[in-house]
């Protein structure tokens, strides 16, 4: 809170100003994020304690072989996937209800997410008639490259068919995003219809999404694209928020209308795809959280983009951390957990809005 | 000076405008009227490269098809029509918009002097969705002037144009816009509007451009391009001008071109 002072010190609050609020909302999130990060670390199935594990590091003691690969090489990496896959989600549906100019768009409205399922479905049941060179060297890679190519498809496809003559229609994108996600889940049907049982036990379990398969493997794979993403969007915050006044207004303040769409487009394909291929379909993270903020700091996308990135890693840790205490020592989906909190939840922000929502 | 020379436009393979040619300078208001559908509109939203157009678009000499948006967004701000906002910004959000193309970082009281130049002193932390249609047209004007508030910057002459910026505000505030607009050209700025009332037209402008049929009629000052013969051409109806003392201005009745049953 206190670098929020100082920094707002200087300027007296104006009515209707947000900037302070957001900014307090900013240090708060990062201290939640850090705090759902540390109980992540410390709990799970097993009962491995973070707290005795650090107390004898610090006292130079070695730790046991079966401490160190819970805590290293199962909660940290799980952690490490949690963070970013709610970051990419939360974040590429803000940027593309910025786009849209919509509150409701959402990459798994407009096909992205099907399009990375298709490919991730294909992977699973054709992958094994590849050519045996090339599936081997993919290896654990094929489904997650897959699916990352999928949604990065489905996106290009999208692009081109609303866009003529350099100008993006945002009805065709929305009603085609519709359409072409009715095939890529059409597809996906007789896909799975194809499918034997040991197959569709895994298509299941992908498709509710979760990130119990994390290892250092998968966020290597996808961390750099959600990376690259994330460091996208504050070159992006600005021309969103001119973008809200329409795109002929946001290009009579100097934005380079075409241009930014082109990164928003490519940052929304990348995080998703990304995030698919490890985590499968986790709902509602990119459109609950930043409506969320909205309600809270308002539609500045500035501050929007960076507390999105920021809800979205703490929720879904959040949700990773109930989906497997709740019927330990199994678990659920996590698509399941973020599903059920978060449903209602959107209900109730919809039934609280019903008149104020603008589609 | 802006000029626009030879300008065409097609929408929908239909030719809306057929070589209209203007020149404004600045330092006065130039006023686009015409009966609906004549292209008043078509030609504004051409000027500002709102739509595909042959013809060239001249600001001081220079080619704005080849000028970076960037730039002529330190020239020229644009007040459109109708504007629906996304999501939910406060007025305030709505007005600072427009300081995001202004060069060096501005006073930090400038959003709040641009409301109250338009009457909406105290309206910064009212939501726009929730604001009345003339409320939000102030709203819009006053982020248009934000992004243009010196009338004379280092380029030279800075623009608005004005899509109808008076068309649903009471006749206090048309009064009071209007009167900023002509103070924002008594300053050296530029000011382009499409006017539906001819006589706002006839009382603020200094160029009138009459458009009829996607041609222009008449282009010169008012008392020259707003009389009885060309007036009744372009709109189709008996119209008769007036002058009222005790300076000659040029007002019109509607009364007059009645007709009586």
């Amino acid at each position: 809170m206190a670098v929020a002072d100082l920094a707002g010190a200087r300027l007296r609050p104006v009515a209707g100003d947000r900037d302070r609020r957001a900014r307090r909302v900013m240090l708060a999130l990062i201290a939640v994020l850090g705090a759902v990060s540390v109980l992540s670390l410390g709990t799970g199935a097993s009962g491995t304690s973070l707290w005795a594990a650090l107390g004898k590091l610090a006292r130079g003691e070695e730790i046991g072989l079966r401490e160190e690969v819970i805590l290293f090489d199962i909660r940290l990496p799980r952690l490490a996937m949690g963070a970013m896959v709610g970051a990419a989600l939360a974040v590429s549906g803000a940027v593309m209800q910025g786009l849209f100019r919509n509150p409701l768009a959402d990459p798994g409205l407009v096909g992205v997410g099907a399009g990375a399922g298709l490919g991730a479905i294909c992977a699973i049941v054709l992958g094994a008639a590849l050519p045996f060179a090339l599936g081997d060297t993919l290896g654990q890679y094929l489904v997650p490259v897959a699916a990352f190519f999928g949604g990065w498809a489905t996106t290009i496809l999208l692009y081109r068919l609303s866009t003529s003559r350099g100008r993006t229609s945002v009805a065709v994108m929305l009603l085609g995003g519709i359409a072409l996600g009715a095939l890529a889940g059409a597809l996906s049907g007789i896909l799975i219809y194809m499918a034997d049982d040991a197959q569709l036990r895994d298509l299941t379990f992908w498709g509710l999404g979760s990130l119990a398969g994390a290892t250092w493997d998968k966020v290597l794979v996808a961390g750099p694209l959600i990376a690259l993403a994330l460091a996208a969007t504050p070159f992006l915050a600005r021309a969103l928020n001119a973008l809200a006044l329409g795109e002929g207004p946001a290009a009579h303040l100097g934005i380079a209308v075409q241009r930014m769409k082109n990164i928003s487009i490519l940052t929304v394909a990348a995080a998703t795809g990304a995030a698919v291929a490890v985590s499968g379909g986790i709902g509602f993270v990119g459109i609950v959280v930043p409506h969320l903020l909205r309600l809270i700091t308002g539609p500045d996308h500035r501050y929007l983009l960076v507390n999105s990135a920021l809800l979205g890693a703490a929720l879904l840790i959040a949700a990773d951390m109930i989906a497997r205490t709740v019927i330990a020592p199994a678990e659920l989906p996590i698509g399941i957990v973020t599903a059920t909190l978060g449903g209602p939840f959107f209900l109730w922000i919809l039934l609280r809005n019903r008149s104020l929502l603008d589609l | 000076m802006l000029s626009a020379a030879d300008i065409h436009v097609d929408l929908a393979g239909a030719p809306v405008l057929r070589g209209v040619s203007l020149t404004a300078r600045p330092g006065g208001m130039t006023v686009i009227v015409g009966p609906n559908g004549s292209g008043k509109t078509t030609l504004l939203r051409a000027l500002t490269q709102d739509l595909p157009c042959r013809g060239a678009i001249r600001l001081d000499g220079d080619d704005i098809a080849y000028m970076p948006g960037w730039r002529l967004a330190t020239r020229r701000a644009v007040l459109p029509q109708a504007s629906r906002i996304a999501f939910p910004f406060t007025v305030l959000e709505i007005v600072r918009l427009g300081l995001m193309a202004a060069g060096s970082p501005p006073p930090p009281g400038r959003a709040s002097d641009a409301l109250a130049r338009v009457g909406l002193a105290g309206f910064e932390g009212r939501f726009y969705q929730e604001l009345s249609g003339g409320e939000q047209q102030r709203t819009q004007l006053a982020r248009v002037l934000c992004q243009v508030w010196e009338p004379v910057g280092p380029d030279g002459a800075r623009w608005l144009f004005l899509d109808e910026p008076v068309s649903s505000l009471d006749i206090g505030h048309q009064i009071e816009v209007m009167d900023r607009m002509a103070d924002y050209a008594a300053r050296g700025g530029g000011v382009i509007a499409v006017m539906h009332d001819l006589n706002l037209t006839a009382m603020y402008a200094d160029q009138v451009i009459l458009l009829a049929a996607g041609r222009c009629l008449a282009a010169g000052p008012p008392a020259e391009v707003l009389t009885d013969d060309l007036l009744s051409r372009a709109y189709g109806c008996a119209l008769r001008v007036n002058t009222a003392p005790p300076a000659p201005a040029t007002f019109l009745l509607p009364h007059m071109a009645r007709r009586v049953g």
